[in-house]
């Protein structure tokens, strides 16, 4: 139900620099596929295309060749099918957290009562309830966060595109949002696509890890780890955990697979 | 505070906390800049020939007889119709207009450099022309201080638009809201701080229009007490409706201020100043 797909997905842009076009080949016949619940991180190294691919399969970047098929359809433009979670979670400041969450309910058509105890009920998911009438800049980094997975999800998307959603955030406060994500991820079920930076967030999160450099996927590659992962520091002294992030460290520095 | 290595200095009683010292609150530094102000004016005022100068309690005293005659405030009505209206009239037009230019890269492009233009137009120039479009009375006078208020106000609602980030434009496009809904709900509340901001560059330059306008068709209102009084050398008369201008300005400008923090508080909150 809530699968994707890039069938070869390319992105050429124009830059302009002192004068000179360049032409930056972002992503050269990227192919690969989320299936239905599962989660997978796109890493690799800055400029190799992970952003840019999320944002072609969230509609905001038009892609220059191939498809994205998300749910058997392919995708043009944006859709409520899709639920994006940003980098440094771009709530509105003059909202409320609910109001935020209200927002994205509101666009895709939601009203009356259901509006609002639907966006409620988000909050409650991430724990924000209390928090609900607080603005932006009277929200922690990782609550605002927490009010940007719960605008994407909120309007019941069948895939969640998340884009370096705990990059900006402290080490403690990543971890937490690490570990819930996982529990929101085993009471929802939603395909989850994540760019990242961070190898062991993406060991820790993610069922398939995509490596990209240059525009291509260079690897992907199965996480032999066991859901559900409840704690995540266990899981960081699995030998499994060691093995899977030297391996895509590996592949993110010299591209050698190791067998 | 307490000196463990000294055991006589503990059982001494504290000392009395120091008083928290607490920075002067603005209103009273504003106050104690206008009472320093007056009283080198009344000073030094008082050394030169009235007709060359006045000072504050010559000026009270003026203020007191053009308002018991009741001609001040005819004429402060009279000046107040046209700038009230011809202010209103940018506010509502300028907003609009600002967010066109700002917001569509056709209009932009094409109105653009009128509006870049028109800021720079030398006004003055251009009342006699006004004259003869609209004739001597009120509509010329709105059309003065209109055009004076507008291109502040276009001007800065545009480069709000312009300023807003892309991300949060991306907020909206992510959940399918459609270009107007962006305008209304996210470009224009960004845009908020921004069109507050021309909307106060504004007072001072629609004063400016209002006065212009009266010592160039009608003499009327403020403008003429301002001319009929210079006429007469007398000074310090002239003096009072400058300063009832200038209050004005600081007026208005407290208002919007006040508008401001009503209808775009988080502003104030993100940028973490009191501007109490």
């Amino acid at each position: 139900m809530g699968e994707v797909s890039f069938l070869d997905v390319s992105k050429r842009f124009s830059l302009r620099v002192d004068g000179e076009v360049h032409h930056v080949q972002a992503l050269d016949r990227v192919s690969f596929t989320v299936k239905d619940g599962e989660i997978v991180a796109l890493i690799g190294p800055s400029g190799c295309g992970k952003t840019t691919a999320l944002r072609v399969a969230m509609g905001l970047d038009p892609s220059s060749g191939g498809r994205v098929i998300v749910d058997g359809r392919e995708i043009h433009g944006c859709g409520h099918d899709r639920g994006m979670v940003f980098q440094h979670a771009e709530l509105l400041p003059w909202l409320s957290a609910l109001q935020n969450v209200m927002f994205g309910l509101e666009m895709k058509g939601v009203r009356g009562t259901t509006l609002r105890e639907t966006a409620e009920k988000y909050l409650e998911l991430v724990g924000l309830r209390d928090s609900q009438n607080r603005r932006p800049h009277q929200l922690s980094g990782g609550m605002k966060q927490r009010v940007g997975i719960a605008r994407a999800l909120a309007i019941d998307p069948k895939v969640l595109l998340m884009d370096e959603p705990f990059g900006a955030l402290d080490a403690q406060t990543r971890e937490s949002l690490q570990a819930e994500l996982l529990d929101l991820h085993a009471r929802t079920r939603k395909t989850i696509l994540f760019v990242t930076h961070d190898l062991d967030e993406a060991v820790l999160i993610a069922d398939r890890i995509v490596v990209m450099k240059a525009g291509r996927v260079q690897e992907i590659m199965d996480v032999p780890l066991k859901r559900p992962r409840p704690d995540l520091g266990i899981v960081r002294g699995m030998p499994e955990f060691a093995e899977t992030r030297y391996k895509v460290w590996r592949a993110i520095h010299d591209g050698a697979t190791v067998h | 505070m307490v000196d463990v290595t000294d055991s006589n200095k503990a059982t001494v009683a504290p000392a009395a906390e120091p008083a928290e010292r607490r920075p002067l609150p603005r209103w009273m530094i504003t106050l104690a800049s206008i009472a320093v102000v007056l009283i080198l004016w009344e000073i030094f005022g008082r050394q030169v020939n009235p007709v060359f100068g006045s000072y504050p309690s010559a000026i009270a005293v003026a203020f007191w007889e053009l308002a018991i005659t009741g001609q001040l405030w005819t004429a402060l009505y009279d000046s107040l119709r046209p700038f009230l209206l011809g202010y209103a009239l940018a506010i509502l037009i300028g907003v609009p207009l600002g967010l066109l230019i700002g917001g569509f890269r056709v209009a932009e492009a094409a109105l653009g450099i009128y509006v870049t233009a028109g800021y720079a137009m030398p006004l003055v120039a251009l009342v006699p022309l006004l004259i003869l479009w609209l004739g001597l009375g009120f509509a010329v006078k709105v059309a003065v201080v209109f055009l004076m208020a507008l291109f502040p106000i276009t001007i800065n609602t545009w480069l709000g638009v312009v300023a807003v980030p892309k991300t949060l434009i991306e907020v909206g496009k992510s959940f399918v809201a459609p270009d107007t809904v962006i305008l209304r709900r996210i470009v224009l509340p960004a845009t908020l701080p921004y069109i507050m901001a021309g909307v106060r560059l504004a007072v001072g330059r629609a004063v400016v229009a209002m006065v212009i306008a009266e010592f160039f068709t009608t003499i009327s209102g403020l403008g003429a007490v301002i001319i009929n009084s210079a006429n007469n050398f007398d000074t310090a008369t002239m003096f009072v409706p400058i300063i009832i201008l200038m209050v004005m300005a600081i007026g208005l400008n407290w208002l919007i201020g006040f508008v401001e923090r009503t209808v775009a508080p988080w502003q104030a909150e993100i940028a973490g100043r009191d501007r109490e």
